[in-house]
């Protein structure tokens, strides 16, 4: 055993004694679902981050910046922008109405059955598409810190092909483990996690940046003008140019130019998709009230936007220091790749190597690498224990306790035995969908789209409506949920996104199918509001936007700050009172 | 929470009788709060989304523009990119100083109103 995957495996094991520690620690509580609403707003806010900057952001980010340039750049400006819609409109609203998950501000008005059960189809469908990008970052990582595990390993997983799906051994080995220690160790509140997460990550990238601007001896210019010398080996433009990912001016679609559509279709993706998350919206019920839900997102924003400002340094420098040549699992001798190996998802931990090298010697680079590498795999854990909770809980509290087993008192030890087969089960799939796609597929493009898609399409027009739109009814809820959630997919899987190699005319032509997927949603929530109110008017959700009007707008009646009980919800539930 | 007094996903009895939330939702105070958020959350809402598509829309059609430097090698592309960064921050923080003056005090006087007439609390 080297020493990298030595150092590599004693930071693992560290984050996972912590994610152990917090596991016992809460679940020996109360606090299954929302920590006890005794969460301060920059903890939270810490949270949010953690559970925000996913290996998407950490690895896919850089690596599109580090193979595309500029356009790269996109994402990390398009995840910030998004949460002034979450601030705006969406967190003091859910805090001020909600209880554990999204559909129960959605129950409030609707018929629980159908909406909880369309909103767990949604809340499962996010958490499986943001599951796999994650996987993917994992499967690369460990790629590249113990090269030959993929060929050690394949003839194990040969019988995956004949029942016709092709496992990525990587990918299947840290899938397993990632479910093996989430359902061993309880699907708990990971708030501790991602704080103590979300301070490495921070630390990883200031060390990072920081590394890149010595190189350069802090002159911004003269880092710019490395970058720029960077050209893109088609087009021949420097890295710093809008163009190389989008080649705008190539082709068109439906009379317009193809690139500017992708963009504009991926900007709608992440603008719109991050305050549909189900995993972020969580995190409101976490804290004592709406006040505590604006500062956490005031926090959230200060830390992503460093971050994601980080990023096109981070990427700029993977680009000219490392070069988009030279980032993959195994390089030849003379550092070389080929074309088919290349994996842009690894551009951060290979400059890491490369800094380290130049800074500290060969042990340096080593050691860096195997640093970012644990704590991109960290990272990736917080994320996937913070993703399987709000798919366990979609299913457990949104659909079994509240659907399935509707009054009836059910235990917690049934519920989280259910939950921990809801993760098992969205892992899996995780793991089979995620290798079709192929470890070098981009861990931020594949997060963004689908699982951003989805959220965009399905969760926020009926967020939305439920909270604003007093007309909006039981019917219009339901068939945005299920009507976004299905064209979101169906159009990702028939376009050219989903396959490694893309068929030559794909029946959908863009790769970002939000512009089509996004206003299809809202649509069908409006739509079915009226048709569905024509075949059977749903009265009570009209009726009872008063009231959730009011208690959106004031936090009247909201559920208090204290500990409470979840563990036979929701029906012998007991309240304490508040001063309202 | 004994206002709501229900589970609300169960369709059921409305926490205080519906006239009581309808009546809060008439009154001057709540009619002021919401007028209040919406004249700030409208327009920054519009503007900030304008301000985020106009990136990608100039990035297709103005590209010659967008790849102008404007410092060494630092181009108008990546100085709009990063004015992104300033504006979401700049918005937030005009957000949160106004729901601290402004929307808190209005919905604590909505919220006072209603402890008077017993609803929600």
């Amino acid at each position: 055993m080297n020493i990298t995957l030595t150092l590599f495996l004693f930071v693992v094991a560290i984050t996972l004694l912590i994610t152990g520690w917090a596991a016992r620690r809460s679940s020996t509580t109360i606090q299954f679902w929302a920590a006890g609403r005794g969460i301060r707003g920059w903890q939270n806010g810490l949270a949010i981050a953690g559970d925000y900057m996913s290996a998407a952001s950490f690895l896919g980010i850089a690596g599109l910046i580090a193979f595309n340039g500029y356009d790269g750049f996109m994402y990390s400006v398009g995840w910030l922008v998004a949460y002034l819609l979450v601030l705006f409109l969406v967190a003091e609203p859910m805090r001020n109405t909600g209880k554990f998950t999204m559909a129960d501000t959605l129950a409030y008005r609707m018929r629980a059955v159908p909406v909880r059960s369309a909103a767990a189809v949604a809340t499962i469908a996010v958490s499986a598409g943001y599951m796999m990008a994650q996987m993917v970052g994992a499967g690369s990582l460990v790629k590249i810190l113990i090269p030959t595990l993929d060929a050690t390993l394949k003839p194990y997983f040969a019988w995956s092909t004949s029942l016709g799906f092709k496992l990525d051994p990587s990918i299947a080995m840290v899938g397993v483990l990632m479910m093996i220690y989430v359902i061993a160790g309880g699907m708990v509140a990971t708030t501790w996690v991602q704080i103590v997460k979300a301070v490495m990550l921070m630390g990883g990238a200031i060390l990072l940046t920081l590394l890149v601007l010595i190189h350069f001896g802090f002159n911004i210019g003269s880092f710019f003008d490395h970058a720029a010398a960077v050209k893109d080996a088609k087009t021949q433009l420097p890295f710093t140019s809008p163009g190389i990912l989008y080649k705008y001016g190539e082709k068109s679609v439906w009379g317009v130019d193809k690139a500017l559509l992708e963009n504009i279709s991926l900007g709608m993706a992440l603008v719109l998709g991050t305050a549909g998350l189900p995993h972020i919206l969580m995190r409101f019920f976490t804290v004592p009230n709406a006040k505590a839900a604006r500062t956490s997102v005031a926090w959230a924003m200060g830390l992503i936007g460093s971050f994601y400002v980080m990023t096109s340094f981070l990427g700029f420098g993977a680009a000219s220091l490392v070069g988009k040549a030279h980032i993959c699992a195994k390089p030849d001798a003379a550092g070389k790749c080929a074309t088919a190996a290349l994996n842009n998802n690894l551009s951060m931990p290979l400059l890491a190597n490369t800094l380290g090298k130049e800074f500290f010697g060969t042990f340096g680079g080593e050691f860096l690498l195997a640093l970012i590498a644990a704590v991109a795999f960290a990272t990736i854990l917080a994320v996937v224990a913070g993703l399987t909770l709000a798919a366990a809980s979609a299913f457990s509290h949104d659909f079994y306790v509240n659907v399935i087993r509707a009054g009836h008192d059910v235990t917690e030890r049934e519920q989280v035995r259910v939950a921990r087969i809801t993760a098992a089960a969205v892992g899996i799939v995780s793991i089979i969908l995620a290798s079709g796609t192929g470890a070098t597929t981009n861990a931020a493009a594949l997060v963004a789209g689908l699982a951003f898609v989805i959220a965009a399409s399905a969760n926020l027009p009926v967020i939305l409506f439920t909270l604003f739109w007093k007309r909006f009814n039981t019917w219009g809820a339901v068939a945005g949920l299920l009507g976004g959630t299905l064209m979101a997919i169906w159009l990702y899987v028939i376009g050219p996104g989903f396959s490694v190699a893309p068929p030559k005319n794909p029946a959908f032509p863009l790769s970002n199918v939000g512009i089509v997927a996004i206003p299809f949603g809202f649509v069908c929530a409006v739509v079915f509001t009226w048709v569905g109110g024509l075949v059977k008017a749903d009265r009570l959700a009209e009726e009872r936007f008063h009231e959730i009007d009011v208690r959106a707008y004031t936090g009247l009646g909201a559920e208090p700050g204290t500990v409470e009980e979840p563990s036979v919800m929701p029906r012998t539930a007991t309240r304490p009172q508040t001063s309202g | 929470m004994s206002g709501a007094g229900v589970e609300p996903g169960r369709h059921e009895a409305a926490a205080g009788p519906r006239e009581a939330w309808e009546g809060m939702e008439q009154t001057e105070e709540f009619k002021q709060l919401v007028r209040a958020r919406w004249r700030f959350v409208g327009p920054a809402t519009v503007f900030f989304l304008v301000y985020y598509f106009l990136l990608p829309v100039l990035n297709g059609t103005a590209t010659g523009f967008m790849r102008t430097n404007v410092i060494g090698n630092i181009n108008v592309a990546y100085l709009f990119a990063l004015s992104q960064f300033v504006m979401a921050w700049v918005l937030a923080g005009l957000y949160i100083r106004q729901a601290n003056h402004v929307f808190d005090p209005l919905a604590e006087r909505v919220r006072q109103l209603a402890r008077r007439r017993e609803i929600g609390s």
